[in-house]
């Protein structure tokens, strides 16, 4: 498959502060790519980088070819979608109108045909009928669909999605691994994931790249399966397999 | 950490702060200028509403303080004078004080406050949020969706909070004066003849200044706000302090240009 976002040799990180080192993957089109590792290993530093919040400290990234430089700026930002780990839903906007900001912004469309697309967005992620409700009204999960609706907002070619999981309860959890696969399925969307979730890693990644914080590097790439039941490195196994040791990440 | 090496740190931690400052005022700046072309840039809903939350809701408390001082102001004068008769003098020296000085600062300090500090609380919890990620992440610079409507709202609403303040102020003074057996209408004529349109105008700059000030200074608290658990409360406080001394230090400056320059 085509890849859509290439990263070689990148060093990840902070100004003054190294967390990853010599990071190479690619991930292709319509695949659903999970960065999975423990507490502080880099996995958000690394995604901070995909999205262009911050600049790689070394190395090269792009997404289709284009990478964060000044002037691809307004371009990239066309073609990624992020759904922050709170949601990041504006709380002086209805849930409708944060869905419609983007549009608002970048889309040549009248306000009754936003609207329309808007709703249509929230249809999709199941929330037509909070459309009218402010973010404090909705819950947790509610607020995560609504940002995921906003991401997709002007049909980007990647999602990334910053820990969708957390905070969320089994249940609902479940629900939003089901609606990842209902608009990879539907849309042929490429989804990032950040996650330590391994029932959610296992329902959605296609593949996964973990890392290791104590060795400041990628360690392992693959679908979850084959981690799980071929990887040679301990750190990895002893991940895959932490509900039968106890081991905490 | 050795002597020398703590004093460069301080110096090069100030050096990195004074040059955020200065991005943060030269994308404010263009962010103005863009909105002064291409009008539909501007994010009216959201001025609407900071200048709501920074006008409308400030009035009362303008109105209040404003009568309060007049009435303090005069109390305190009208002491003096009336053991020369000249009681009536309280109105020159309440309206030179209020439309010259003491209404802009007055003011300004009620809306670093009020409304300086809620910018900095305001954003700095979209910052935790990351909503100012989410706006980067999207395309959206924001200085021009979040700072520039507040700043706005603070620069509007100050002269119509200066003008409530004074009026409220003179209503004051009026009011204690009556009681001293000042005839109201001799008050007025007093203020009428001590006002002029160029004072009252320079007050009113003034205090547009003390709200751009105010604004910026706000706005720019909240942006750089830590995602700590004090973070927030932190710059609310740096936004009120730092509002109350850019207010001093600029009155202070104007005081010596109108000083050199006769005014």
């Amino acid at each position: 498959m085509e890849p859509l976002i290439e990263l070689e040799h990148v060093d990840a990180g902070y100004l003054g502060a190294t967390i990853l080192k010599d990071v190479s993957f690619t991930v292709a089109r319509g695949e659903v790519f999970v960065l999975l590792g423990g507490s502080g290993c880099g996995k958000s530093t690394i995604m901070k980088h995909m999205i262009g919040l911050n600049p790689v400290l070394g190395g090269r990234l792009a997404i289709a070819g284009m990478e964060w430089t000044d002037e691809n700026r307004a371009a990239l930002c066309r073609k990624i979608g992020v759904m922050y780990q709170s949601g990041a839903l504006f709380g002086s906007m209805t849930c409708i109108e944060n869905v419609m900001l983007p549009l608002e912004e970048f889309s040549p469309l009248g306000r009754r045909e936003r609207r329309e697309r808007a709703l249509q967005l929230l249809e999709e992620v199941e929330l037509a009928d909070a459309a009218d409700k402010m973010p404090g009204e909705i819950s947790g999960g509610m607020k995560k669909r609504v940002a995921i609706a906003r991401a997709m907002a002007l049909s980007p070619e990647v999602v990334f999605l910053d820990e969708p999981s957390a905070g969320l309860d089994p249940l609902t959890s479940a629900a939003l691994d089901n609606l990842i696969l209902k608009l990879k399925r539907e849309r042929a969307m490429t989804f990032v994931v950040v996650t330590h979730e391994l029932p959610s890693i296992f329902k959605i990644a296609d593949r996964c790249a973990m890392f290791d914080k104590a060795r400041r590097a990628m360690i392992a790439i693959g679908t979850p399966a084959k981690l799980r039941d071929e990887s040679n490195d301990a750190f990895v196994r002893r991940f895959f397999n932490r509900g039968e040791d106890n081991v905490q990440f | 950490m050795g002597f020398f090496e703590s004093v460069g740190r301080k110096a090069h931690e100030r050096r990195k702060a004074f040059a955020v400052a200065m991005a943060f005022l030269g994308e404010s700046a263009a962010a103005a200028v863009s909105a002064i072309f291409h009008p539909r840039r501007f994010r009216f809903g959201d001025f609407a509403l900071a200048f709501q939350h920074a006008a409308y809701d400030g009035l009362a408390i303008a109105a209040g303080i404003g009568l309060l001082l007049g009435m303090i102001l005069a109390f305190q004068s009208a002491a003096a004078l009336q053991m020369f008769g000249v009681e009536v003098y309280v109105a020159d020296m309440l309206a030179i004080g209020l439309f010259r000085e003491l209404g802009p600062i007055v003011t300004a300090i009620i809306l670093a406050g009020r409304s300086g500090s809620a910018f900095a609380a305001e954003i700095g919890t979209m910052k935790v949020d990351e909503e100012l990620d989410a706006l980067a992440t999207m395309g959206l610079p924001p200085v021009r969706f979040l700072v520039l409507p507040r700043v706005a709202a603070a620069v509007m609403a100050m002269p119509i909070l200066t003008i409530v303040l004074e009026l409220a102020g003179l209503a004051g003074g009026a009011l204690v004066l009556r009681l001293m057996k000042v005839p109201p209408v001799v008050f007025w004529q007093h203020v009428e003849a001590t006002s002029s349109v160029f004072m009252i105008s320079f007050g009113l700059a003034k205090s547009c200044l003390f709200g751009l000030l105010v604004g910026m200074i706000g706005c720019f608290e909240g942006m750089r706000t830590k995602a700590t658990s004090d973070g927030v409360g932190s710059a609310a406080t740096s936004a009120v302090v730092g509002g109350i001394v850019a207010i001093a230090a600029s009155d202070g400056i104007l005081a010596v240009l109108c000083y050199l320059w006769n005014l």
